[in-house]
C-alpha cells in the first residue's frame, strides 16, 4: 500500500498544482476530493520514522509520525476541505492554489522528523500564505502582504541559522524536547515564536490577516500559528518562558481587540489572544497541559474558522468591516448570524461548545501545577474572551443598530461549510471522545463537572453584564491604534531614507572633491564630448574609484607593516 | 597521445582557433553558429574535465611537452574544472538563448567581429582558470578584458561607450595592479609557475616585496571582481551591454577573478606569509559586509532593472568575499557554491530581463507594469530566480547561504556578527526584488503605454526555464557542485581529502 509511506502533503501539494491549471467544475472536484483522500492517507500511516534520506549529505526524515502529529495534521486538512467548501466558487484560482500549496507546508510541518524538512515546509507555508494575503487584491492587501512576507522570511531565516547552530554544536537534527539555554536554541524558539504572533512581533495578524479577501483569511487563520503551536510542542515543552509570553499574548489580544473597530481583526486579535492560552500550556508543560494545548489548537481552528466565515460572508455580501458601519444583520443573515453566534460561544469556552472542554484542561492543568498566578490569569482572561469576541462582535455585527443594510443570506457552500463547523463546535463540546482519542496519552480530566460549569457560568455572564452596562464606552470609533510594528512599518524605512541619504551626500561631496582635480583638464575633454560633461562625469568616477583603489592599497600594505 | 589525453588543452584551444574562423565567416547566421558550435563544444570538455576531477584528482597538462617550471603547464582540478564549466556553461546558455536578441542589437555588420570577440572572452575566461603559470593569467585576463570591451561596447545605446570607457580604465587597473604584482615575485623568486612560487615564496627571506605583492595583487583582482567599493564600472557595463551579453558576463567574468585571489591567496601567499590568513580576513570582511550592505541598498533605490541586478550582484560578490575571508573548508566550499550558484540565478534572471526587454522595449522598473499578465512565464522564471537570491529553500541560493552560516557559526563573535549581516542582507534582498515582482503583477499599466500582450519566444524561453530549473536541479541534488567545491576547500587549505 503505497499510503503507509507517502508523504500526505504531497497529495495537497499536487492538488493545488492541478487546481491552478484545471478548468472551474474540474477544479471544483479537485479542491474537494484531495483533503478527503489526504485525510485517508493520513491516517493509513502507521506510528514511527517511515521515510529516511540524505539531502546536503545530512540524513533527513520526511515523514514521522506521532499521534500528535497525526492529530494536527487532521486538523489542517479539515480546514483544508472546509476551506475550499467556503471559497471555491468565489476566490480566485490563484488564491485557493495558494491556499492549497499553504496547507501542504502545514501538513508537511506536522510530519517533519527532522530540522531541515521542518524548515523546508515552513518556508514553503511563508510564500504561499502570502499569496493567499496578496490575493486579496487591494492597494491594502499588497502592502500588508510584504510586510507579511518579511517577517515570515525573518522568522525562517532565524530558525535556520539556530537550526544550522544546534546542528555544529550538538551534530543532532532531530526533532527533540529542548530548552532554550544557548544561542540556538533560543534562535529557534524566536522563529518558531515569530509565526505564532508573540511579542513583539504579534502585529503581522492583524496586520494581514484582516486586508484579505472574505475567504483567504479563513485559510490564514489556520495554519500558521497552529503549525508554529504543534512546533513548540514538539520541540519546547515545558520551557518557563513560554507561560509569559503565553499570557502577553492573552491580554495583548483581549486589549487591542475591545480598542478596535474592524469586524476582521477583532478576530485576528483574538487568534493571538487564543494562541496565547496554547503557547502558556506548552510552557506549564506538563502531559495535561500539552494535551490541553493540541486540544484548544484542534478546537480553536474549527471555531476561529467559523468566526471568519460568517465575518467573511458580511463582507462579501455587503463590502464592509466595520463596526460602525454594520448593525442589524440579523434580519436578513440567520444562517450567517446563528453559526457567528455558535462559534463566539465556542470561542469563549461557553459550556457544552468545544472551547469549553478544551480550555478547561488548560486552566486544570495551571491548577495541578499550583500556578495561582497563572491560573487567575486565565480565568480573568476567559472573560475578557467573551468581551471581545463572544459578544462583541456579534453583538455589533449582527445586532446593535440597524444599520439599514438588507444584504442575503450566505451562498448555499457558504452556508453549508459554517454549519458544518458549526455542528463541529458543538458536538467536539458534548461528545468530545474522538479528540480524546487521538492524543497521545490519556492525561485528560472530565470536564463537565458542577463547580466547574458553575464558575464558568457565573464568569460569562457577569462579563456580559458588564459589556451591556458598560455599552457606551464599548461604542467603537473610526481610530488606529498604533502598536510595535510601527517600529518596522515606519522607523525601519525612514531609517533607511536617511542612511540612504547621507551616505549619497557623502559619496557627492567626494565626487566634486576629485571633480575639483580634474577642473583644470574639463576644456579638452569638453571637446571629445559630444554631451557636455558626460565624459568628465564618467572621468570623475573613474578617479573616484581609482583613489577608492589606491586607498586601499594602502591600506593594505600599511597594516601588513605594521603586524 | 589520444584525444582524450588533450582534452585539457582542447577546452580553450577549440575556442581561440574558432575565432578568427567565425570572423572570417561573413555570411548571415554563421558567425552565430560557429561560435555557438565552438563553445558548446567547449562546454562539454568541461563536464568531462569535472567528472575526471570529481574523484580528488589533479590534470596536469604540459604545454608544447614542457615540464613545469620552464614551459607552461595547465593546471586543473575541481575548482578550475568547476569553473570551466560555469564559464563555457554560462556562455553556451547566453548564445544560444541570444540567438535572436543580438541579431536585433548587435546588427549583421559587425556579427563576425562580435561572435569572434566573444569566443575570445570566453576562452581568456577559461583561460584564467585552467593555467598553472601566473603570467599566464594576466595573458588570459587581457585577451578576455579586450574582447569584453568590445562586447560591451556592442550594445546599442550610446552610453555603452562611455560605460565602455570606464571599464577600460578600471579594468586596465586592475590587470596593471596584478601584474605589477607578479612582476615582484617574479623578481624574488624567478619564477612564475604557480606551484613553483608556492614553494620558493616561503624561502623568500626579505618578506617586504611579498607583501607588496600581495597587496597589488588582492586590490587589482578585487577591482576586477568588483569587490565593493571598487563596483564602479560593473553596473553600467550590465545595463548597457546587449542583453545576452550581460547574462554571460554577469554569470562569469566577476567570479573568474575571484578565483584567481583565491588560487593566490590560498596557494602562494597563505603558505608562505605568517598569519596571511589574518591578513586576509581583515582585508576581505569588511569589504564583504559594505558590499552587502551597499550593494543591497543601491539596489534598493534604483529604477532600472539591469542596475538593480548589477547592484544585487555587488552585494552577492560580497557574500563570496565574506567566505572567502573565513579561511575554512565551510567557508571556501561556501563561497565556491555560491559563485557557481549565483551565476546560475542572475544568468537566469538577465535572461528574464532580456526577453522582458524583447517585448517592453524598456528595462525601467516603473513601465513593466501587467508584466505578470502579459509575460507569465518570463515572470515566473524571474521570481524563482528572485527567491534564489534571497536564499528561500529548494533554491540555490539557499544552498551557498546554509554553508556560509554554516562557516559563520564556527567563528565566535565575528562569525555571530556575520550571520547577523546576512540575515539582515537577505532581508534587503526581499525589499530589491519585491520592488520588480510588485509592479509586474500588482502594478496598473500606464494609460500611453503600448499594451503588450505576448509572451517571449520560445526560443528565449526554453534556454531561460532551462537555466532556471538547472538551479532547482542543483538545489535538489547539491552532490556536483558541492562536491566539486569542498574538494576544491580541501586542497585550498592544504587539508586531507
Amino acid at each position: 500500500m503505497i499510503f503507509e509511506t507517502f508523504p500526505p502533503a504531497l497529495i495537497l501539494l499536487f492538488a493545488a498544482f492541478m487546481a491552478v491549471i484545471s478548468r472551474p467544475n474540474a477544479r471544483a472536484i479537485i479542491l474537494l476530493a484531495a483533503p478527503l483522500i489526504t485525510l485517508w492517507a493520513i491516517w493509513s500511516l502507521p506510528d514511527g520514522v517511515l521515510i529516511t534520506t540524505r539531502f546536503l549529505g545530512y540524513p533527513i526524515e520526511p515523514l514521522e509520525v506521532s499521534p500528535i502529529r497525526r492529530m494536527f495534521a487532521t486538523v489542517f486538512t479539515i480546514m483544508a476541505f472546509t476551506g475550499a467548501l467556503f471559497s471555491f466558487r468565489t476566490a480566485k484560482t490563484a488564491e485557493l492554489g495558494a491556499a492549497f500549496a499553504y496547507a501542504s507546508g502545514a501538513v508537511g510541518v506536522s510530519f517533519a522528523g527532522d530540522l531541515i524538512t521542518l524548515f523546508i515546509w515552513w518556508e514553503i507555508m511563508a510564500i504561499f500564505s502570502t499569496i493567499v494575503v496578496w490575493c486579496g487584491g487591494t492597494e491594502a492587501s499588497r502592502r500588508a502582504g510584504i510586510r507579511y512576507a518579511m517577517m515570515h522570511l525573518l522568522s525562517g531565516i532565524l530558525l535556520k541559522i539556530g537550526i544550522e547552530g544546534v546542528y555544529v554544536h550538538t551534530g543532532s537534527l532531530d526533532i527533540q524536547a529542548m530548552l532554550a539555554t544557548n544561542l540556538d536554541t533560543w534562535l529557534i524558539l524566536i522563529g518558531i515564536l515569530i509565526n505564532a504572533a508573540a511579542p513583539p512581533f504579534s502585529a503581522w495578524l492583524p496586520d494581514a490577516y484582516p486586508e484579505t479577501s472574505p475567504t483567504g483569511a479563513v485559510f490564514l487563520s489556520a495554519f500558521t500559528t497552529k503549525t508554529a503551536v504543534l512546533a513548540l510542542i514538539l520541540l519546547f515543552p515545558g520551557e518557563q518562558v513560554l507561560i509569559w509570553v503565553g499570557l502577553y499574548m492573552i491580554f495583548y489580544g483581549i486589549i487591542y481587540a475591545l480598542l478596535e473597530n474592524d469586524a476582521r481583526r477583532i478576530l485576528a486579535y483574538s487568534i493571538i489572544n487564543q494562541v496565547g492560552f496554547m503557547v502558556c500550556a506548552i510552557g506549564i508543560g506538563t502531559e495535561l497541559a500539552l494535551n490541553g494545548a493540541a486540544l484548544h489548537a484542534f478546537a480553536h481552528i474549527i471555531y476561529k474558522a467559523l468566526l471568519l466565515m460568517s465575518a467573511g460572508v458580511v463582507l462579501y455580501r455587503t463590502g464592509m468591516r466595520k463596526c460602525t458601519d454594520l448593525g442589524g444583520l440579523f434580519r436578513t443573515m440567520p444562517v450567517t448570524c446563528i453559526c457567528g453566534i455558535i462559534g463566539a460561544l465556542a470561542i469563549s469556552s461557553f459550556p457544552l461548545t468545544s472551547g469549553y472542554t478544551t480550555k478547561t484542561m488548560i486552566s486544570v492543568a495551571a491548577e495541578q501545577q499550583h500556578l495561582v498566578f497563572v491560573w487567575y490569569m486565565l480565568a480573568a482572561a476567559s472573560a475578557g474572551v467573551f468581551l471581545h469576541a463572544g459578544i462583541k462582535f456579534p453583538w455589533f455585527v449582527f445586532f446593535q443598530k440597524d444599520s439599514g443594510l438588507r444584504p442575503k443570506d450566505a451562498p448555499w457552500n457558504m452556508a453549508a461549510a459554517m454549519i458544518f463547523f458549526a455542528f463541529l463546535c458543538i458536538a467536539l463540546g458534548i461528545y468530545a471522545d474522538p479528540l480524546y482519542a487521538m492524543l497521545p496519552n490519556d492525561a485528560i480530566v472530565p470536564v463537565y463537572k458542577p463547580e466547574k460549569v458553575v464558575f464558568y457560568l457565573q464568569l460569562l455572564l457577569f462579563s456580559g453584564l458588564a459589556f451591556f452596562l458598560l455599552l457606551n464606552y464599548m461604542k467603537r470609533t473610526l481610530t488606529i491604534t498604533l502598536d510595535l510594528d510601527w517600529i518596522w512599518r515606519v522607523a525601519v524605512f525612514r531609517a533607511g531614507d536617511v542612511v540612504y541619504d547621507a551616505c549619497t551626500a557623502a559619496r557627492t561631496a567626494m565626487e566634486k572633491t576629485v571633480m575639483s582635480f580634474l577642473k583644470s583638464g574639463q576644456e579638452s575633454l569638453d571637446d571629445l564630448s559630444e554631451r557636455d560633461g558626460l565624459i568628465l562625469r564618467a572621468t570623475s568616477a573613474t578617479g573616484l574609484a581609482c583613489l577608492y583603489a589606491m586607498v586601499l592599497l594602502t591600506l593594505y600594505i600599511l597594516v601588513y607593516y605594521l603586524d | 597521445m589520444t584525444l582524450y589525453d588533450q582534452l585539457p588543452a582542447l577546452v580553450v584551444v577549440v575556442l581561440l582557433f574558432t575565432a578568427p574562423i567565425t570572423y572570417m565567416l561573413r555570411l548571415h547566421g554563421f558567425p552565430w553558429f560557429s561560435a555557438m558550435a565552438a563553445v558548446v563544444t567547449s562546454f562539454v570538455v568541461a563536464c568531462s574535465l569535472a567528472a575526471t576531477t570529481i574523484g580528488g584528482e589533479t590534470i596536469i597538462y604540459e604545454m608544447g611537452g614542457w615540464p613545469a617550471p620552464y614551459g607552461i603547464v595547465l593546471h586543473i582540478d575541481a575548482l578550475s574544472a568547476l569553473m570551466a564549466m560555469l564559464i563555457t556553461g554560462a556562455s553556451s546558455a547566453a548564445l544560444i538563448f541570444g540567438a535572436k536578441s543580438l541579431a536585433d542589437e548587435v546588427g549583421e555588420e559587425t556579427a563576425p567581429a562580435f561572435f569572434a570577440a566573444w569566443l575570445l572572452c570566453t576562452a581568456g575566461l577559461v583561460g584564467m582558470v585552467i593555467t598553472g603559470d601566473a603570467f599566464n593569467i594576466f595573458v588570459f585576463m587581457e585577451i578576455s578584458s579586450l574582447s569584453t570591451y568590445v562586447l560591451i561596447s556592442a550594445g546599442p545605446d550610446r552610453r555603452a561607450l562611455i560605460s565602455t570607457y570606464r571599464y577600460i580604465v578600471m579594468g586596465t587597473v586592475g590587470a596593471t595592479f596584478y601584474l605589477i604584482g607578479v612582476g615582484f615575485l617574479y623578481m624574488v623568486t624567478g619564477t612564475l609557475n604557480t606551484a613553483d612560487l608556492a614553494e620558493r615564496v616561503g624561502q623568500v627571506e626579505d618578506i617586504r616585496l611579498v607583501l607588496v605583492a600581495a597587496g597589488f595583487v588582492s586590490v587589482g583582482l578585487a577591482i576586477k571582481a568588483a569587490v565593493f567599493p571598487l563596483h564602479s564600472w560593473m553596473p553600467n557595463a550590465y545595463t548597457f551591454a546587449p542583453n545576452a551579453v550581460t547574462v554571460f558576463i554577469a554569470a562569469a567574468s566577476t567570479k573568474v577573478s575571484l578565483y584567481v585571489l583565491m588560487r593566490v591567496d590560498y596557494a602562494i601567499f597563505q603558505n608562505s606569509i605568517a598569519n596571511h590568513d589574518i591578513q586576509l580576513t581583515f582585508f576581505l570582511v569588511p569589504l564583504g559586509v559594505l558590499a552587502l550592505f551597499a550593494g543591497s541598498m543601491l539596489a534598493i533605490y534604483e529604477k532600472n532593472l539591469k542596475r538593480l541586478l548589477a547592484y544585487s550582484s555587488v552585494a552577492q560578490i560580497g557574500y563570496i568575499a565574506l567566505g572567502i575571508s573565513m579561511t575554512s573548508v565551510a567557508g571556501l566550499t561556501g563561497a565556491i557554491v555560491h559563485m557557481f550558484n549565483h551565476g546560475l540565478i542572475k544568468g537566469g534572471m538577465f535572461m528574464a530581463v532580456a526577453c522582458l526587454a524583447l517585448r517592453y522595449r524598456t528595462v525601467n522598473v516603473a513601465n513593466l507594469a501587467g508584466a505578470g499578465k502579459a509575460m507569465p512565464w518570463t515572470m515566473a522564471a524571474f521570481v524563482v530566480g528572485g527567491l534564489g537570491l534571497i536564499g528561500v529553500p529548494l533554491t540555490p541560493g539557499f544552498i551557498s547561504k546554509w554553508y556560509l552560516v554554516l562557516a559563520a557559526l564556527d567563528e565566535g563573535w565575528l562569525g555571530a556578527l556575520l550571520v547577523a549581516i546576512i540575515l539582515i542582507s537577505s532581508l534587503l534582498a526581499v525589499i530589491y526584488v519585491w520592488k520588480a515582482i510588485e509592479v509586474a503583477y500588482f502594478g496598473e499599466p500606464r494609460s500611453n503605454a503600448v499594451p503588450v500582450t505576448e509572451e517571449a519566444p520560445l526560443v528565449m524561453l526554453i534556454p531561460t526555464w532551462i537555466v532556471v530549473l538547472a538551479g532547482i536541479w542543483i538545489a535538489l541534488d547539491t552532490s556536483v557542485t558541492v562536491g566539486l567545491a569542498s574538494i576544491a576547500a580541501k586542497t585550498l587549505l592544504g587539508v586531507e581529502l
